[in-house]
């Protein structure tokens, strides 16, 4: 398919010669501009190698072993305890974040209080940090020695903190430009014909968000399901308990069982896939009702 | 001003590209003047090396000689090897992380007929407790106590890790081959073990941290994280293992790498190994004052029993499917995994 497409491309940037000129300007589909279609080409190209390449390879590796591999290795319980670990808590962070991230997103945004810039940059402290040290961080906090009294270091609540820690950014910086660029002229006119709060926020502001709070929420979950650094400490990786997908996945890889390992891999990318399309379908839905 | 942006994105892409293309030209081995040699080992012996690369510099054999080393988890360093990264001497933490390079037609199949059997640093398994041993741990039965809490690597993902675990086996069927003996005494510390980092160094991470009343660790360990001021303790066991670090050259290596492996296993460098607190694996040592050891003059006392993966398991090439097999793609489940599989299926926690 990327092949295709960038033949394609090369093809768009062509008209610039002289004898394609006059053929091609009567077939009119292709509507790029010669500037846009190397852009185009450039980026299917960038997109092929570094993310195509990589992903074909892992599915390819996994499905040499067959359909059984991925039945094999799913019907192992500590490993099917680890995939539902892993979805479930993913899935409980991105509802978190998406009102949390909501609401922090409109504070930042249409409230003015003291620190407030400050807040605003602190938030992608979590991106910038290496993981590895966050795990520390959060191990110091939630461990036998909490300075705050919480002890859920090894515990299933250890993966949500870590997983919330790390994906909080997505959803404020997403809702962020959009509730930016959102015309309060709307909500005045609205609040002048009647409406109440409650209504105009249902109304007037939600449907305008949905669009950023799904893409978000995907961004959220994709990251939650792959995290690793952040919480192999302080999650305790305890088999059926506390171990999740990542860290099964080293295991594969440790003893040797690359095909498992990218099996494994795979029905995880699958799982993301479907929800980014299930989000999509959301924001469709709620996009066209506004 | 969006084609504007769109032109400095094309060029950050081509830019990067670039860079990408440079990264890949060096990292050939061979300086211009005398050789290079790449090692590759694992994450401990960092500290250690240092000063054994200057002491072979030192000799007739090693005076241009340059080091290239490169540092990680056993079984990382074991695998980027294997799939084409560069290593004249590789040092692990585990045998079979070696195996795999001679399967890969990396390392000749003769690399243990030396006078160490291609052993090259060694220790032994000790718990490490808090300052003073509050919960008086002295033997392994101590561990299964309950309320005990145990911190030990994972020995699914952290080879190194599987030492710990057949030291306690090994204490559990006292060397034999009693296996249900051993099953029930592995079931029972899975029990008491909160917390199974990745690695071993996550694990003493885990634990200086304040979790857990043991941690599960190698003796080099506990001395090197005394040495750098760590508050803890650490006892040796009455009955232990040993653990064997191999080395071995690759098979393209230049001799100076044969001369340097020959020098890892000599007194001096066992010395410098010694001062960081791993066991020599050859006699006539002189073994310096241990700082962080728990009697720096006398730093390694012989535990009454100790045990070996050669006499008591059957060695790596036996032990490494029968007790830590995946089960999966064919391999045989070994009875570890098995073990880990089944603790907390009844939703203890």
């Amino acid at each position: 398919m990327s092949a295709a497409l960038t033949g394609a491309t090369i093809d768009t940037a062509g008209p610039a010669s002289p004898q394609g000129g006059r053929t091609r300007r009567t077939t009119p589909r292709n509507t790029l501009t010669p500037g846009a279609g190397v852009g185009l080409g450039l980026a299917m190209i960038w997109f092929s190698l570094l993310v195509l390449l990589p992903l074909s390879a892992i599915v390819a590796r996994a499905a040499s072993g067959g359909w059984s591999q991925y039945y094999t290795v799913l019907q192992n319980p500590q490993t099917w305890n680890a995939v539902q670990l892993t979805v479930t808590q993913s899935l409980v962070v991105t509802l978190i974040n998406v009102v949390v991230g909501t609401v922090i997103a409109w504070v930042l945004v249409r409230d003015r209080f003291w620190g407030q810039r400050l807040l605003n940059v602190i938030i992608d402290v979590p991106f910038a940090l290496p993981t590895v040290v966050a795990g520390l961080v959060l191990l110091g906090l939630y461990g036998p020695n909490s300075p705050i009294g919480v002890e859920w270091a090894f515990t299933p609540n250890a993966v949500t903190l870590a997983l919330a820690f790390v994906t909080l950014p997505f959803i404020v910086r997403t809702v962020q430009p959009v509730l930016e660029e959102l015309d309060t002229d709307v909500e005045q006119a609205a609040a002048s014909l009647g409406a109440s709060r409650p209504t105009i926020f249902r109304r007037i502001i939600l449907p305008s968000l949905v669009p950023a709070i799904a893409s978000g929420a995907a961004l959220s979950f994709a990251r939650a399901i792959s995290e690793y650094g952040s919480l192999v400490l302080l999650s305790g990786n305890r088999p059926n308990q506390t171990e999740v997908v990542s860290v099964r996945v080293l295991s594969f890889i440790e003893n040797g069982n690359y095909s498992s390992a990218a099996a494994l891999a795979s029905v995880m990318l699958f799982i993301a896939l479907l929800v980014i399309v299930v989000l999509d379908i959301v924001q469709r839905r709620v996009a066209r009702r506004g | 001003m969006q084609i504007r942006s769109r032109a400095a994105l094309a060029a950050a892409l081509v830019g990067a590209l670039a860079l990408s293309a440079c990264s890949s030209a060096d990292g050939s081995g061979s300086g211009d003047d005398g050789t290079a040699l790449r090692l590759s080992g694992f994450s401990i012996l960092e500290a250690a090396n240092e000063g054994i690369f200057e002491d072979f510099q030192g000799t007739d054999e090693g005076a241009d000689v340059t080091f290239e080393p490169s540092y990680g988890a056993s079984g990382d360093q074991s695998r980027a090897v294997a799939d084409g990264s560069e290593a004249d001497i590789v040092h692990f933490s585990l045998e079979t992380d070696i195996t795999r390079l001679v399967d890969a037609d990396l390392v000749a199949d003769d690399w243990k007929d030396n006078e160490t059997k291609g052993i090259a640093t060694s220790s032994v398994v000790v718990f490490v407790v808090r300052k003073g041993n509050p919960e008086n741990i002295q033997t392994w039965d101590d561990l299964v106590k309950p309320g005990v809490e145990v911190i030990t690597p994972n020995p699914g993902s952290s080879g190194s890790a599987r030492w710990n675990i057949l030291a306690a086996w090994a204490h559990a069927t006292g060397g034999t081959d009693d296996e249900a003996t051993g099953r029930e005494f592995i079931t029972q510390l899975l029990g008491n073990i909160i917390a199974l980092p990745a690695s071993g160094r996550e694990a003493t991470t885990a634990f200086t941290d304040g979790s857990g009343d043991v941690l599960l660790s190698y003796e080099n360990e506990a001395i090197l994280a005394k040495q750098n001021g760590a508050d803890l303790d650490y006892v040796v066991p009455d009955d232990t293992l040993l653990i064997e670090n191999p080395a071995a050259v690759t098979v393209d290596a230049p001799q100076a790498a044969k001369d340097f492996l020959t020098f890892l296993t000599g007194p001096e460098a066992q010395a410098d190994y010694a001062a960081f607190g791993f066991r020599p694996v050859v006699d006539g040592v002189e073994i310096p004052e241990v700082e962080g050891a728990n009697d720096p003059a006398d730093p390694f006392p012989t535990p009454g029993t100790l045990y070996t993966i050669d006499d008591n398991f059957g060695g790596w090439g036996e032990a490494a499917d029968k007790y830590f097999g995946s089960g999966e793609e064919g391999d045989p489940l070994g009875i570890i995994t098995e073990l880990q599989q089944q603790t907390g299926q009844e939703g203890e926690s």
